[in-house]
């Protein structure tokens, strides 16, 4: 009997994944669901002894199973986008059936685990220490010294909080790891509980992930025993991305208002319900397991760049040709990632702008895509790598309306607590319209003749809203707690920097506005 | 009063016992009931011990909560930048005009289909590639 593999991942079944697997079947093969391979414009795609076809339809089943389908690519391993990869939090993708217990002991499952118990918390903080694994989730603090400050800190209840709110669009990663290799997120928050001496976890997972959540369950009620005594629920949110912020996530864990909580306390001391935590992503506990393993710290650290060691899940993402996942060690440019491996844009259109990073990344220009994927050097550049989203536009962009979109993304998300957050995105949006209209004119009320105070000059050009709009970002920079106010101004700046022509006929105006070259 | 006090309290002893249990019993109250409205905040409070100023607070926070249930079928289209790259825009007005009253159309940011844009969900089903004729049919048939 022919066996087939077909991935069970969210975007393959949105592809009709699910009918191809029936179709497959009553032709009388033997049907595994397996993971995704991360190959997202072949999705989705069918693995018979390791070639692969895709994207398949209905249409396709008779002549893949007779070796005639023109959608061959060839032994998948080969293909380049595989090849070229160093996958070590995904070394399982494509290669296992996610809910299945044999599948994952068989490729090493639960060995970071047994080892972890036996060297017990110094030594595994230690390690983690060493492998130089930086966290995942956008702010790339070291989880080593995360875990040593909730390790040593006092307290009869620990915490371990995945966080699994995966909101930044152009991201998937997180999505792809829960859905693919579910047990390797929960070994690796066992391996924390070990570490710090926890013995729950919580896992806040976001309602618009239905798939991950079904299979984090599953996963959960089979490895019940092996992970016993350390215990794990699944959350699921309510629609808020803000809650992807530590603080603001703990707070809606409590079942309170996701707002988000100064620091100091670190929620490593004071945490959930007060309690010291250890928060982190769901790519960062994806790689402990593997860490753990004999020799696995070294192995990890040497696949990084410059003191961002391991290797990054990129996710390439929008408007590109050969979107997926592709995880590599850090130092990888720009350049190869959007072009070479990624093929350009899916339009054939040339390549505008792409931001990385999310809804708070600057948007970066081609002219600077020989930039290298590290945590210094982007934010030298005024970037920042985030969750390693790759969100890629041509040139249909309109760079105004992008700008425009973040600020209305931060009035509709932000928790309210801080002012240039909650006001300055709504004042934001209104800028860009005014700079769209060329200025503002004063109104009736204030050229009425009663209106003594009022100025009766011919308003402001957009000149003036731009210099408006650079103070408003300034001032939401600095003023607001965590990285939604604050990093909101970031693609909002960048994309006024780089495209003035999208924001106003005469460029000048923007240049002149600009606070290095302001007075 | 309406007969959901039954429900309700099964929801709440459901949970009770967790650590911070109130999005839970939100989420399955949204669930199973349609909408959060102002008698099951109240119930939810007085199960929790909680002021229902407390619970409206957050029952207003999040998005998922609907004050009044809507029974029409509900489709959400992601307008996140991912879908924009790949023009979902463009379909909005489509996708509109194709559901009139009869079908509920909400705006979603990032459903995690990011390199297959642009994407919608239905219930528990996930929609990639849309067009206008795809997007189109989704709508008439949800």
């Amino acid at each position: 009997m022919t066996l087939v593999r077909i991935s069970d991942d969210a975007l393959a079944r949105a592809g009709g994944a699910d009918r191809l697997a029936d179709a497959f079947a009553k032709k009388g093969c033997e049907v595994h669901r397996t993971s995704s391979w991360g190959m997202h414009w072949l999705e989705p795609m069918v693995e018979i002894d390791g070639k692969g076809f895709g994207p398949a339809t209905l249409d396709d089943v008779d002549a893949i199973l007779d070796g005639t389908s023109d959608k061959s690519i060839g032994v998948i391993e080969d293909h380049p986008f595989i090849a070229t990869q160093t996958r070590i939090t995904f070394k399982r993708a494509g290669k296992t059936r996610p809910l299945s217990l044999e599948d994952y002991e068989a490729t090493g499952g639960w060995a970071g685990l047994k080892r972890a118990r036996q060297i017990g918390p110094e030594k595994i903080v230690e390690e983690v220490k060493h492998s130089g694994l930086r966290g995942r989730g956008g702010a790339g603090f070291p989880t080593g010294i995360k875990w040593d400050t909730v390790m040593k800190a006092e307290g009869p209840q620990k915490y371990i909080v995945c966080n699994a709110d995966e909101g930044d669009s152009g991201t998937f990663a997180d999505r792809m790891a829960m859905e693919g290799d579910p047990f390797a997120l929960i070994e690796g928050m066992a391996i924390a509980g070990e570490a710090v001496g926890a013995t729950q976890g919580y896992i806040y997972l976001r309602s618009e992930y239905p798939d991950a959540i079904r299979k984090l369950n599953a996963a959960l009620e089979l490895c019940t025993d092996i992970i016993a005594p350390f215990k794990c629920e699944v959350r699921v949110g309510a629609g808020a991305y803000v809650c992807g912020e530590e603080t603001s996530l703990l707070n809606s864990l409590e079942g309170k208002r996701g707002e988000v909580r100064a620091k100091p306390p670190l929620p490593a001391l004071e945490g959930f319900l007060g309690k010291p935590t250890v928060v982190n992503n769901v790519l960062s506990l994806q790689a402990v397991p593997h860490i753990l393993n004999e020799g696995g710290a070294d192995e990890y650290k040497d696949a990084g760049f410059g003191r961002s060691r391991g290797t990054m899940p990129i996710q390439l993402a929008g408007n590109i040709k050969h979107g997926g996942l592709y995880e590599v060690g850090f130092g990888v440019t720009l350049d190869d990632l959007v072009n070479q491996i990624g093929g350009g844009t899916a339009s054939g259109r040339p390549v505008k702008a792409v931001q990385v990073g999310g809804p708070l990344g600057a948007y970066i220009h081609p002219d600077q895509f020989d930039i290298q994927f590290d945590y210094e050097e982007f934010t030298a550049s005024e970037a920042l790598i985030g969750h390693g989203g790759i969100t890629v536009f041509d040139d249909t962009a309109d760079m105004l309306e992008m700008a425009r979109f973040a600020m209305e993304f931060c009035s509709v998300e932000s928790c309210g607590k801080c002012t240039p957050c909650r006001i300055g995105a709504v004042r934001g949006v209104e800028i860009l319209d005014r700079i769209r209209e060329g200025g503002r004119k004063r109104d009736r009320i204030e050229l009425a003749p009663q209106m003594h105070n009022a100025p009766k000059d011919k308003g402001r050009d957009a000149g003036d809203e731009i210099g408006l709009l650079t103070d408003l970002c300034e001032t939401m920079k600095f003023g607001s707690l965590c990285a939604l106010g604050g990093f909101t101004p970031y693609p909002v700046m960048s994309a006024l920097r780089q495209w003035p022509e999208d924001f106003t006929r005469n460029p000048e105006l923007v240049e002149q506005a600009l606070p290095e070259n302001a007075g | 009063m309406s007969d959901n006090s039954e429900i309700l309290g099964e929801i709440i002893a459901r949970h009770h016992h967790r650590e911070g249990p109130l999005l839970p019993i939100l989420n399955d109250v949204q669930e199973e009931l349609g909408c959060v409205d102002a008698e099951s905040e109240a119930l939810i409070a007085k199960g929790l011990n909680l002021s229902r100023a407390d619970v409206h607070g957050v029952v207003t926070f999040y998005h998922d909560y609907l004050p009044t249930p809507d029974a029409r079928p509900h489709v959400q289209i992601c307008r996140a930048e991912a879908c924009k790259a790949r023009g979902v825009e463009k379909l909005i007005d489509t996708a509109s005009s194709a559901a009139g009253e009869r079908v509920r159309i909400s705006t979603v940011y990032c459903l995690g289909l990011c390199s297959a844009g642009p994407a919608a969900r239905t219930g528990d089903d996930l929609h990639i590639r849309l067009d206008e004729q795809a997007i189109t049919n989704l709508v008439e048939n949800a």
